[in-house]
């Protein structure tokens, strides 16, 4: 990753000082008049339920910053804090530059409408004067690959086509700061790495992203700086790796601590027999990678862990390419039918490692963890939440690139082979 | 509570939570305007007659009062020279009171509906309020023409006081943007605006000179009682009858008259008018901040 350059004595990008949010929820909502009537001394009692505590960080200039966290931890209310979405409790945030933000892809399309006028609202929206949202159109249509579809409406398109015209409205907008909320688990693999191009691109040209994620691959990926936020509370601020592991203990360890005490009581999600907490990719010296080049070691990783007792997992590997080709499938109960005995509460780490054959393209591995026998009886799996990249020169348009000895030999034409019927 | 930091940091500009209004006035239009005419695209969109159903509503309402109460009832038909052309006057009254209808009772639900927006982007919240008032004044707009083309057919001659119309829809519509601010503010925490204020709607058509003239409850309460005084308040009354005064027939009476007194007296619907639109413009703007919350 290329280092990142800030001049001493600039102000930061984005500054956010103690901020501080919290959401008021009534006990008993009263919405109706009756109720009002009924009951004019009853005070609304309020819960107060604190989403953001003293959370304190600067973005640099040209800086892509991460915010990580688990479900529910306050990195989208953060986010819209920063937007300007919601007003915040304390604390304060300064920005310095044009400010745009995408939540959600598309908001505010209509259906009913063809692509052109959902472009220009959706830029005016975005802070476009309409003239500047109009000059942009063709841009956005041929981007999104949407120029034959363009007259038709909204609600005539797939989701998939949706989200390519959303996307491309949304990286028109030139703002100086973006504020980005995973937006880029969408579209198919070619659009992807479309987008993913065009989020090198911005951080190449020195603009100041703000991005919230879950992905630990594109965190790493992507960000100079990211924040771990738990709870409202920001846990950890620094290098992207660091905090990806950091985000890992976290996760592991609450599990831990949920399915022994109170089994799941944060109602986020539902906790199955186990699960899979992170799977990754490791290059050959066993760094943490998106990228990895052919002809070396790579390693699969899948970290599991158990919330009931469980007898001989098997987790298997599905590396499928962008055109969804299993190119690669492996099980762990090859080597290893009798994986042992997990208590709940405890880890395994499962590890494929292979000689990377790959053709240079973009792979996305799929992993299942089941019980012991045909492998279908699965406990959790990860589908499409990370993927790698496998660089090489040989593009020649197989599958893999295995290692082919080829020869030439200069034969006489007498010696052709006389077959007859 | 809080200890004030020994030198003020200033990095920038500061980002402050969501609010009605914002410095950008140019953006401001620029949402409402083009949030108002892609819904007046999408209104009608895919029905056959399209924009003709916008002018056939009022005129079908326009029909059925004129056959009950001019036909049968013969409202209207008492021959006094006030009387001439009730026709347009009633068709003028209908198409009036129908802008502010649509309007308020509109805006009850717009900031609810528009959640999506209201919870994912950072604009002036005001522009929901004001965009549902523009899409009014565009079908308004269509309907007047109508109006016009009605009146005349009917033979009103073009008149000198016809100036006097963008001032008469001004005061409809701060009146009405007034009413819709408010209503969209307090429907988000009270949900029985809506009904209260359907019904308030069709009371106060009823309050309004629409289907009967002015002179009538003059002749019932007195020229200058105070009955007659506190029915021309309404400040829909004061627009429905200066729009019959100024753009159909001079002898109905104009609003100042109808209030009893010299132009003076306007102030007193005027100050009604300007007292709704700030009082409405306060509501909403104590409630935008915490919209997106409360939803």
């Amino acid at each position: 990753m290329t280092p990142l350059r800030t001049e001493p004595g600039t102000s930061p990008a984005l500054a956010a000082r103690d901020v501080e949010k919290t959401f008021r929820i009534p006990e008993e909502r009263i919405h109706t008049l009756k109720e009002r009537v009924l009951h004019p001394l009853r005070h609304v009692r309020y819960q107060t339920f604190p989403a953001l505590e003293g959370v304190s960080f600067d973005v640099q200039r040209g800086e892509f910053f991460g915010i990580v966290g688990r479900n529910g931890s306050g990195k989208s209310t953060l986010l819209k804090c920063l937007a300007g979405i919601y007003g915040v409790n304390g604390g304060s945030i300064w920005v310095d530059g044009r400010l745009s933000t995408f939540i959600e892809l598309g908001v505010g399309f209509n259906q009913d409408l063809a692509a052109r006028d959902n472009v220009v609202l959706n830029g005016i929206m975005m802070g476009l004067s309409p003239r500047e949202a109009r000059a942009r159109y063709d841009a956005v249509i041929d981007f999104a690959e949407l120029r034959e579809f363009e007259t038709l409406k909204l609600k005539n398109y797939s989701s998939g086509m949706h989200v390519r015209l959303a996307f491309s409205v949304a990286i028109q907008v030139d703002a100086d700061i973006l504020l980005v909320d995973e937006v880029l688990a969408v579209g198919d693999a070619a659009f992807q790495q479309k987008c993913f191009d065009v989020f090198n691109r911005l951080r190449d040209e020195g603009r100041t992203i703000v991005f919230v994620t879950h992905d630990m691959g594109s965190l790493n990926r992507f960000c100079h700086r990211a924040l771990l936020l738990e709870k409202g509370r920001p846990v950890m601020l620094g290098e992207p790796s660091d905090v990806a592991d950091r985000y890992l203990e976290i996760n592991f360890g609450r599990d831990a601590a949920a399915s022994g005490s109170d089994g799941g009581a944060d109602g986020g999600e539902q906790e199955g027999e186990a699960r899979i907490v992170e799977a990754w990719v490791e290059d050959e010296h066993g760094k943490r990678a998106s990228t990895v080049p052919q002809g070396r070691r790579i390693t699969i990783k899948a970290l599991v862990s158990f919330n009931v007792d469980v007898e001989h997992p098997v987790a298997s590997l599905y590396v499928l390419n962008d055109d969804h080709v299993a190119v690669l499938v492996a099980s762990s109960a090859r080597d290893h039918e009798r994986s042992g005995r997990f208590r709940a509460g405890q880890s395994a780490l499962f590890s494929f490692s292979f000689e990377n054959v790959l053709a240079p393209r973009r792979y996305s591995p799929l992993i299942t963890l089941a019980h012991r026998g045909t492998g279908l009886d699965v406990m959790d799996r990860v589908d499409g939440s990370f993927s790698f990249l496998v660089t090489g020169p040989n593009a020649m348009g197989g599958l893999v690139d295995l290692e082919v000895r080829t020869s030439v030999l200069r034969s006489s034409a007498s010696s052709k082979p006389a077959v007859r019927a | 509570m809080s200890v004030q930091a020994a030198q003020p940091e200033v990095l920038g500009r500061p980002i402050h939570g969501p609010r009605a209004l914002t410095g950008d006035w140019r953006r401001f239009w620029h949402l409402s305007y083009n949030i108002a005419r892609n819904e007046f695209k999408l209104k009608f969109f895919g029905s056959v007659l399209g924009y003709v159903w916008q002018v056939v509503r009022p005129l079908m309402l326009f029909g059925v009062l004129y056959l009950f109460f001019v036909v049968i009832s013969h409202v209207g038909r008492g021959g006094n020279p006030g009387e001439k052309f009730y026709g347009v006057q009633l068709l003028g009254a209908v198409v009036l009171f129908g802008f502010f209808s649509e309007v308020t009772i509109g805006a009850v639900r717009c900031v609810v509906d528009r959640e999506n927006l209201v919870r994912k982007i950072q604009f002036p919240r005001l522009v929901i309020p004001v965009s549902v008032t523009l899409l009014g004044l565009f079908n308004f707009a269509l309907n007047l023409l109508v109006v016009f083309i009605f009146a005349l057919i009917s033979g009103v001659q073009p008149m000198l006081s016809w100036l006097e119309l963008p001032l008469i829809v001004a005061v409809l519509g701060i009146f009405s943007l007034g009413l819709a601010m408010m209503l969209a503010a307090l429907f988000v925490t009270l949900r029985d605006i809506q009904p209260i204020w359907e019904v308030a709607t069709q009371v106060l058509f009823y309050m309004s000179p629409t289907i009967i003239p002015v002179e009538k409850v003059q002749e019932r309460l007195g020229a200058h009682s105070i009955g007659t005084h506190i029915f021309m308040l309404n400040p829909l009354a004061t627009v429905i009858q200066q729009f019959r005064h100024a753009m159909v027939n001079h002898a109905t009476p104009s609003a100042a008259e109808a209030l009893g007194g010299g132009y003076l007296q306007l102030l007193e619907p005027l100050g009604i008018v300007l007292g709704v639109f700030l009082l409405g413009f306060w509501i909403f703007n104590r409630a935008a901040p915490h919209v997106a919350e409360n939803l």
